[in-house]
């Protein structure tokens, strides 16, 4: 059932982002800039928490999952530390994911030339 | 011929801008992206299952998934699955690896400061800007509200 869930929630999410791709000049970087912004925003007015609860990987693994992450982790970091969790909370949380970003993301770049375009 | 004024031109491109096929984007964005985030969820119950806690579970996952995306891209996979799958592929997380990766590869040539380094964040490194940027002002608002200690 969890499946199921995080099958149709995050494909709902790629949805949303495709209908604002082919209705709108956006290009992918500004609707990935907007969805981790919204995630950020939902997740602050209390919508996205519910959502992450009830489809996980749908709603986690989308964009707006990687502005959840950084807005419950500031938010936590401040009733843990004040002021300073703000600025050290959110990168806490997603630091697992940035961090491979850039290490799996600079060997594959290194390893691997651009296959020409067919 | 006759000088078109703008808002005529823009009428006459609009008319020749072939116009996307609405249904099947979306129908093939929703079956990918829905099967990336199925893997994830399978990625998190296998964590889970080895006795993990939920921070861990939730970073395990996104590097698994980063990972995943690197290596697609790498092979020359993602990006041609991104060209049926539209923001199927782009919204995931693993289409934050591919943005990093592609225009990283793209640029070698440049070397591997400028070229590969600096290029891994064309599309990334705004997306930090205003991820944390945003997070670390709610933070402070939360603050303000008396949400700390």
């Amino acid at each position: 059932m969890d499946y199921l869930k995080a099958f149709v929630i995050g494909g709902i999410i790629c949805v949303i982002g495709q209908i604002l791709m082919d209705t709108t000049k956006l290009t992918p970087a500004h609707i990935l800039v907007i969805f981790v912004t919204s995630g950020v925003i939902l997740t602050a007015v209390g919508i996205y928490e519910p959502l992450i609860k009830y489809a996980e990987a749908g709603a986690s693994v989308p964009l707006p999952g990687f502005g959840y992450a950084l807005c419950k982790g500031a938010t936590e970091g401040v009733k843990k530390n004040g002021l300073i969790g703000a600025f050290t909370g959110g990168l806490e949380a997603t630091a697992g994911g940035v961090a491979g970003a850039i290490i799996f993301g600079y060997i594959m770049s290194v390893v691997s030339n651009p296959k020409t375009k067919d | 011929m006759d000088r078109l004024n703008k808002k005529e031109y823009e009428k006459y491109a609009e008319k020749k801008i072939p116009k996307p096929t609405y249904f099947k984007n979306i129908f093939w964005a929703f079956i990918v992206g829905g099967l990336i985030c199925t893997i994830g969820q399978l990625i998190r119950n296998w964590l889970f299952s080895r006795g993990l806690n939920e921070k861990q579970v939730a970073a395990g996952t996104s590097i698994m998934l980063v990972f995943m995306g690197s290596f697609l891209t790498g092979i020359g996979v993602y990006d041609r699955l991104g060209k049926v799958a539209g923001a199927g592929s782009t919204v995931p997380i693993t289409g934050f690896a591919n943005s990093i990766v592609s225009p990283a590869m793209e640029h070698k040539r440049e070397g591997y400061v400028f070229g590969v380094a600096a290029k891994m964040f064309t599309i990334a490194g705004p997306v930090l800007v205003y991820g944390v940027g945003s997070s670390i002002l709610v933070g402070i608002i939360y603050l303000l509200f008396g949400g700390g200690r």
